[in-house]
């Protein structure tokens, strides 16, 4: 049993909170994510990626947006209420080192997980860029957080309501090239947004780093069920990733894989905007 | 093979019994011999494949006891000697005869702390009743005296009084003692170790603790309330359970041990990842490891579609590819789960299966088709990348390979189409990477198992490890055998350091 020791609201459905987990707390790394169940008996086991985290106060913090049942009800707990089951860090942490300069996107809440790992680039000594988007200024979040790691911020939306009226792929392209070229991207969103980044950066050979969140039973390297082609490889996102070489995921597959149940279960309220241009321009 | 009701049986099992229990303490081994093997009373199939509930449902007092006196008290003991964990079967057997079940429990609780698992899911007819006396006059090893039956009779015996007896335990040691993984090899670790006196606690990765009798072997074969009980008694002992906690991650093995004030460690962390058929397609939506079929079904409930949040696939035609118990298990499951046809595709003959023969009657008896020497070649998807069909090649035995069993050699030119929308793939598994990646000081060996010495010590300090996670995927029963010998040498050690 986790307490939540404090929740906020972030936009209409995309929520913040610190729950008590000292251990992971000290154990955590940039990269990692936690397992969590409401229900101990029937309740489903879904991956969130670790936002932050407090040593001193024993806390880490998540950011969610509801997607299906357990983030609904996730998002109906307060300040208080305990989570019956969470465990982690799971998964291999991020390999953070002086690379130069670092290009961090951020589409969506993808943001909340690529937030620990800019600080860690930054931290490192990396010049780093953050590149964040959202369809629209209500979604954008983390920005006070962003601000203060980021030597240059690029907020975009879709709508035009904040920031720049673009995709993430647009600054990313001009930002790659530049000379010199950055040397590294990290790209943290939905799984559209992430292979767009990595078409993007793929002709100036700029490596990119991906975060996948696939489905998951337990997260520990036992079911498979999170597999995805990796280059010429089958990689399992719980403990070979969940961060991978972009240039080399099969993103199709993985996005196909995500909809196995769908139909099955009332999830996939949201659609990213990406998601529906791709559609658009398929149907035109 | 027409179904007998567990009434029935039992009706036959009282007039015999009423013949030849006057006779308990005079007969000849050839008149014992003789008495007819008590089968297993079952739910008929036809119900069964619409339930969850256990398949086998336990023999009755009169054919526990008529069973008991077929074992003909033999002066060699061979079954003692077979028995991983060599629990004095004959007089157990001998107790269950004369009417004595609590001696019965009693003895077999002194060897054994999980009867009514390892009566249920041992494969005895490899261990101890392949050795069996009976066994080998009647040259039929399913004749020879039925031990596992007779084991979970008497343990389920014990459930029923309402008053399961709780293990003494010595005063307490002052030691401390982390056990990794709350499955069949950890749970005897903790028993015994407990007992010595010392603390111990059970750290498990899942929100409940049973290990891979509690997510891979379904409910039919062995009910959660059985682990539950186990578990129970060891909270009785005093053994504390900490779930939701991943040794290596959520706090590392040095840590435990530096840090915490264990004295020692069990590692216990089971198989890890499943090992796919590396044919094309195998990442096609459909395509499931029995490990998370079985996980999402056991585990997480979904075989409780009203009231479970964890989807399962929904399926009309399955292919299972394995032979083993755990191809059984996820096929028998698919059953269950609404499939209306069910195939096991094995690439060899029904002979070389690894399956217990109890667990591929009972499929046979279910409706499962098995289709021997074919594998698939690729698997094929529709459109939106679901399984719509499986391309097969079919094989023939040619020689015999490492493992003694003849080779399945492709027949060239064989490929054919089996229309399906889901396949399981249940070839086995992989070591778990997790203590290995985390804890370096842990040799393991060029498949990721750990490596251990005959008293299951690792290459690190005050560190054991047993089950699965050095054995690759094997038996319940094997992994509680090694539990047994690490907790004997754990108990030595801190003995030792006084």
């Amino acid at each position: 049993m986790n307490k939540i020791l404090f929740k906020k609201q972030l936009s209409d459905d995309v929520f913040l909170m610190r729950i008590e987990a000292q251990n992971i707390a000290e154990e955590r790394l940039p990269g990692q994510f936690i397992m969590l169940q409401l229900d101990n008996d029937f309740g489903e086991r879904i991956p969130l990626t670790i936002a932050d985290a407090d040593e001193t106060e024993g806390s880490i913090t998540i950011i969610f947006q509801i997607v299906g049942k357990t983030t609904t009800d996730l998002g109906r707990l307060n300040e208080g209420d305990y989570i019956t089951n969470l465990v982690g860090p799971l998964g291999t942490p991020t390999h953070i080192e002086k690379f130069g300069t670092v290009v961090c996107v951020g589409g969506g809440i993808g943001v909340a997980p690529l937030h620990p790992i800019a600080k860690a680039m930054k931290a490192a000594g990396n010049h780093v860029i953050i590149i964040m988007g959202a369809r629209t200024k209500e979604l954008i979040v983390l920005e006070k957080e962003m601000t203060e790691i980021a030597d240059e911020l690029i907020i975009c939306t879709d709508d035009g309501s904040y920031g720049r009226k673009a995709l993430v792929t647009e600054p990313l392209k001009e930002i790659c090239e530049r000379d010199p070229k950055p040397e590294m991207a990290i790209a943290i969103g939905p799984p559209i947004m992430m292979k767009f980044c990595a078409e993007t950066t793929r002709p100036y050979k700029v490596f990119t780093q991906v975060s996948l969140n696939t489905i998951m039973v337990d997260g520990t390297g036992m079911c498979g069920g999170c597999r995805v082609n990796v280059g010429d490889e089958v990689k399992f996102v719980c403990v070979d990733g969940p961060e991978f070489d972009g240039h080399l995921v099969d993103f199709d597959n993985m996005m196909a894989r995500l909809g196995a149940y769908r139909g099955q279960e009332t999830s996939a309220r949201h659609k990213c905007n990406l998601d529906k241009q791709i559609e658009n321009k398929e149907n035109t | 093979m027409s179904h007998k009701s567990p009434e029935e049986l039992r009706e036959t099992a009282k007039s015999l019994l009423e013949e030849y229990l006057p006779l308990k303490d005079t007969m000849k081994a050839k008149q014992r011999i003789g008495i007819p093997v008590q089968d297993m009373p079952s739910q008929d199939p036809q119900v069964r494949i619409g339930n969850l509930d256990e398949v086998a449902v336990g023999y009755s007092e009169e054919q526990a006891k008529l069973e008991a006196l077929r074992c003909t008290q033999c002066k060699k003991r061979p079954c003692i000697e077979a028995c991983p964990v060599k629990i004095d079967i004959p007089t157990f057997i001998k107790h269950i005869a004369d009417g004595e079940f609590q001696k019965s429990i009693d003895v077999i609780k002194q060897s054994s702390l999980l009867p009514s698992i390892c009566g249920r899911v041992c494969p005895q007819e490899v261990q101890c009743q392949e050795p069996c006396t009976v066994s080998k006059a009647l040259k039929d090893v399913s004749k020879g005296v039925s031990i596992g039956r007779l084991e979970r009779f008497v343990a389920d015996w014990e459930q029923s009084t309402g008053n399961v007896k709780t293990p003494d335990v010595k005063p307490e040691s002052g030691k401390k003692v982390a056990v990794i993984g709350a499955g069949p090899a950890g749970l005897v670790v903790a028993a015994d170790v407990r007992r010595e006196g010392h603390a111990v606690t059970i750290f498990e990765a899942f929100h409940k603790p049973g290990g891979v009798v509690r997510y891979g072997i379904p409910e039919f074969r062995l009910p959660n309330t059985i682990i539950d009980q186990e578990v129970q008694t060891l909270t009785a002992m005093g053994v504390e359970f900490r779930t939701n906690f991943v040794v290596g991650k959520t706090r590392k093995l040095e840590d435990l041990l530096a840090k915490d004030g264990f004295d020692a460690a069990f590692v216990g962390s089971g198989a890890g990842l499943p090992i796919f058929m590396g044919v094309e397609g195998e990442n096609l939506i459909g395509v499931f490891s029995a490990n998370e079929y079985l996980t999402r079904a056991n585990l997480m409930r979904a075989y409780d579609r009203e009231n479970a949040d964890t989807p399962i696939y929904e399926s009309k035609k399955v292919a299972v590819f394995g032979g083993g118990n755990v191809a059984m298990d996820a096929a028998r499951m698919a059953k269950r789960l609404g499939a209306e046809e069910v195939y096991v595709v094995y690439r060899r003959t029904e002979n070389e299966m690894p399956a217990r023969n109890e667990e591929i009657e009972h499929a046979k008896e279910e409706g499962i088709e098995f289709y021997f020497l074919q594998n698939a070649k690729r698997i094929i998807g529709d459109d939106d990348g679901r399984v719509c069909g499986i391309e097969c090649l079919r094989y023939e035995l040619g020689e015999p390979d490492d493992s003694g069993r003849r080779r399945p050699v492709v027949i060239e030119g064989s490929e054919f189409i089996l229309e399906v929308d889901t396949a399981i793939v249940s070839i086995g598994n992989g070591s778990n990477p997790l203590i290995p990646q985390t804890t370096k000081q842990i040799e393991v060996n060029r498949w990721g198992n750990i490596i251990v010495d005959e008293k299951q010590k690792t290459s690190m300090k005050n560190v054991y490890a047993g089950g699965d996670i050095v054995l690759g995927a094997a038996t319940v029963i094997l992994a509680m055998g090694e539990g047994r010998r690490a907790a004997a040498a754990i108990n030595e050690q801190l003995a030792d350091q006084g």
